[in-house]
C-alpha cells in the first residue's frame, strides 16, 4: 500500500499526472535516438545551442498571437533552422568553423528572444518561455509532441543508415554515395523539431535535456548502436517518471526535477557503467596488471 | 545706443510678461488645494469628496503597485509641495513615512483608514499535511491585512476621514467638502447594497472562490464570500507537482466553483487545473490599483463593481 501510494497513486489521482508522464515519455521515444546521433556525430553542445536560437522565433510568434502553440512552434522551428543551416552556410563560406559560428549565431538569437519577450511580456512570461511547464500539458501539446515525436521515427528510419555511415567514416559515405549532405539537413531539422517540442513542456533551458543527457547516459552501457538508442529512451522514460514523482512528494518544480534525474543516473552510469565507467576500468585495469 | 533701446524695452517687455504669466499660474494653483495620495484608489476617494476645489495627485499611479514601491527623488518633490497628504495606513505603505519624512513637508499626514476596525491577514487555510517552508509562509510577516478598501463600508469611513482632512486644511471649502462627501456616501451606500443583492443570486453552497490574490479579507469578511488561498501558486515561483495537486484537491474537497488567480500566473496551468476540477476560471479582479480611465476599474465604485459582476459571473 505504501509503495501504491509512492508510486502509483499520483498518477491514478491527477489527470496532470498522466499526461505529464505521458508527454515526457513519448517526448523521450522521439528525442533521445536523436541525442543518441547527436553524441555519435560530436554535436552535442549543438542541442544547447539551438536550444537557445529557437528563443526568438518562439517570442515573435508569441508577439504575434500571444500563448499560442501553433504560433509559438512554427516560430521556433524556423529560427531553430535558420540558425543552423546559417551557422553550416558560414562555416563554409568562411574560415570559421561550425562550432564557432553557431555558438555566435545562438548568443545572438538568445538576446534577441530575451529582447523580444522582454517588449511585450513581463519577467514572468520570460520565465516561461525559459521553463515550460510539464505539468500543464493540454491535448494541443499532447498531439504536437507525438506528432513530433513520430515524424522523428519515420524520418530516422529513412536517414539512419548515411547518417551513421557518415558520422564513423564519412570519406567512405561520400566515395558511395550523396545521400550526406540532405540526410545532415533533414537531421538538423529533427533535432529543431524535437527541441520545440520539448520547449512546450520543459522550456528551452531544459528541453535539450531530454535529447542529451539519455544519450550520453547509454554510452555507458552499451557499444551497439540499437541498444544505445534503446537505453536511451528507456532513460528518458525513467528519468520522466522519477522527476515527476519527486516534484510531487518533494516539492520541487517539475521540469528541474526530471533533468535532475537524469544527472543522477548519469553520475552512476559514470562510475559504474559497463562500457568506459570508472569503477569497471579500474577492475579491468587490475585483472590486466595479475 | 539708440538702437539698442527698442531691443531692451522688448527685452523688459518679456520679462514682465514671464512673469505674470508664472504669478497667474501660481495664483491658479493657489486656488486649489494640493493634495499628494500614496495610490490610485486613494486619489478617487479625494477627488470625489474634494470635487473642483482640490489638485489631487497620487505617487503610486494605475497599474502600479504599492506594496513594493521605490519613491524616487521627485516624488519628495511633489509630497514637499502638497498641502494635505492623505495615506492608508494599516502599514499598507511602509516607504511612505520615509519619504514624508526626506520631503520635511509641513502639510498635515492623514491614514484614511482611522476607525476601521483592522483584520488579520488572510492566512492560508490549514491544508493537510501542510509544510511551510521556514516555519512562516509569506503572510505570517505582517499582522494586520491593510486592504480595508475592499468593504464599501470601511470606503465610507476612508470618506469621512478625507472630509475631516480636507476641511483641517482648507476650512473656507466646509460646506462644499460636506455636500460632497455626503453625496458620496449615499453613492457607496447603494454600491454597498448592489454588492449584497448581487452575492445574494449566488447560492450559499457557492459563495466560495480559490485565490492568490490576499487582498479580499474585508471583502470576504463583509460579503460573506469566501476566498481561500492557492498556496503555493504565486507569481514568483515555478509550481511543483505537489503544489498543484494540493490545490487540484481543495477544490474537489471544498467543491470550489470559481478560480480567480492573478494574470501573471501560467494560464496553460490555469487551463490544466480548471480542466481537472470542473471549476470556472474567473476574470480580472482587482484588488489594490485602479486602471487608467479607458479600463474596466477607472474608479473606486467601477473596481467594486467590475470585481463583483466577475465574482457572480463565475459562481451562479
Amino acid at each position: 500500500m505504501l509503495i501504491y501510494d509512492l508510486l502509483v497513486s499520483p498518477f491514478a489521482e491527477f489527470e496532470f499526472m498522466r499526461r505529464a508522464l505521458v508527454g515526457i515519455s513519448v517526448l523521450a521515444v522521439g528525442a533521445a535516438p536523436v541525442g543518441v546521433l547527436l553524441t555519435l556525430r560530436r554535436m552535442s553542445l549543438m542541442g544547447d545551442a539551438m536550444a537557445h536560437a529557437i528563443l526568438p522565433g518562439a517570442a515573435i510568434g508569441y508577439l504575434v498571437s500571444g500563448l499560442s502553440l501553433f504560433a509559438m512552434t512554427t516560430g521556433g522551428l524556423i529560427a531553430g533552422l535558420v540558425v543552423a543551416l546559417a551557422a553550416g552556410g558560414v562555416a563554409r563560406a568562411t574560415e570559421l568553423k561550425e562550432d564557432a559560428s553557431l555558438a555566435a549565431l545562438f548568443l545572438i538569437s538568445l538576446a534577441l528572444g530575451v529582447a523580444i519577450v522582454s517588449v511585450r511580456g513581463n519577467s514572468v512570461d520570460l520565465l516561461h518561455f525559459l521553463f515550460g511547464n510539464v505539468l500543464a500539458l493540454d491535448n494541443e501539446t499532447l498531439v504536437l509532441i507525438a506528432v513530433v515525436a513520430t515524424v522523428s521515427l519515420l524520418t530516422l528510419a529513412l536517414i539512419w543508415r548515411p547518417l551513421v555511415l557518415e558520422s564513423v567514416d564519412a570519406g567512405f559515405l561520400r566515395s558511395v554515395s550523396r545521400s550526406g549532405g540532405p540526410a545532415h539537413i533533414a537531421f538538423l531539422a529533427l533535432v529543431a523539431l524535437n527541441l520545440v517540442g520539448g520547449f512546450q513542456a520543459l522550456g528551452t533551458l531544459l528541453a535539450v535535456g531530454v535529447m542529451i543527457l539519455p544519450a550520453v547516459i547509454s554510452r555507458f552501457w552499451s557499444r551497439d548502436l540499437t541498444a544505445m538508442t534503446v537505453s536511451a529512451v528507456a532513460a528518458g522514460i525513467v528519468s520522466g517518471y522519477c522527476g515527476l514523482l519527486m516534484s510531487y512528494h518533494a516539492g520541487l518544480p517539475a521540469g528541474p526535477a526530471i533533468v535532475l534525474v537524469s544527472a543522477v543516473i548519469y553520475c552512476a552510469s559514470v562510475l559504474f557503467g559497463r562500457c568506459g565507467g570508472l569503477l569497471r576500468g579500474l577492475v579491468s585495469r587490475r585483472h590486466l596488471e595479475a | 545706443m539708440a538702437r539698442g533701446l527698442p531691443a531692451l524695452a522688448v527685452a523688459a517687455v518679456a520679462v514682465l510678461v514671464t512673469i505674470s504669466a508664472a504669478r497667474a499660474q501660481a495664483a491658479s494653483n493657489g486656488d486649489k488645494l494640493t493634495v499628494v495620495t500614496s495610490f490610485s484608489i486613494l486619489r478617487d476617494l479625494v477627488r470625489e469628496v474634494g470635487g473642483d476645489r482640490v489638485e489631487v495627485s497620487a505617487l503610486v499611479g494605475p497599474g502600479a503597485d504599492a506594496h513594493v514601491y521605490a519613491p524616487t527623488p521627485r516624488d519628495a518633490k511633489i509630497v514637499g509641495a502638497a498641502r494635505l497628504i492623505v495615506v492608508n495606513g494599516l502599514g499598507f505603505e511602509g516607504w511612505m513615512d520615509r519619504l514624508v519624512q526626506a520631503s520635511a513637508t509641513q502639510a498635515p499626514v492623514i491614514a484614511a483608514s482611522v476607525g476601521v476596525m483592522p483584520q488579520p491577514p488572510p492566512y492560508p487555510p490549514p491544508l493537510a499535511g501542510e509544510d511551510r517552508v521556514g516555519g512562516r509562509s509569506r503572510y505570517a510577516a505582517a499582522s494586520i491585512d491593510p486592504h480595508a478598501w475592499q468593504s464599501v463600508r470601511n470606503a465610507q469611513i476612508y470618506v469621512s476621514n478625507i472630509r475631516d482632512g480636507l476641511i483641517g486644511a482648507d476650512p473656507l471649502g466646509r460646506q462644499n467638502y460636506e455636500a460632497n462627501a455626503a453625496a458620496y456616501m449615499a453613492e457607496l451606500a447603494g454600491l454597498d447594497a448592489d454588492i449584497r443583492r448581487a452575492v445574494a443570486t449566488i447560492p450559499p453552497a457557492r459563495r466560495k472562490v480559490i485565490t492568490t490574490h490576499d487582498a479580499f479579507g474585508y471583502f470576504a469578511a463583509e460579503y460573506g464570500i469566501a476566498f481561500i488561498a492557492a498556496q503555493g501558486v504565486s507569481t514568483e515561483t515555478e509550481a511543483s507537482a505537489r503544489d498543484i495537486a494540493r490545490i487540484v484537491r481543495v477544490i474537489r474537497e471544498q467543491n470550489i466553483p470559481g478560480l480567480f488567480f492573478e494574470n501573471a500566473v501560467d494560464p496553460r496551468l490555469l487551463r490544466r487545473i480548471a480542466a481537472e476540477t470542473g471549476a470556472r476560471i474567473g476574470g480580472t479582479l482587482f484588488s489594490d490599483t485602479l486602471t487608467t480611465a479607458a479600463g474596466p476599474a477607472a474608479t473606486y465604485v467601477d473596481m467594486m463593481r467590475h470585481n463583483i459582476r466577475e465574482i457572480v459571473e463565475a459562481l451562479k
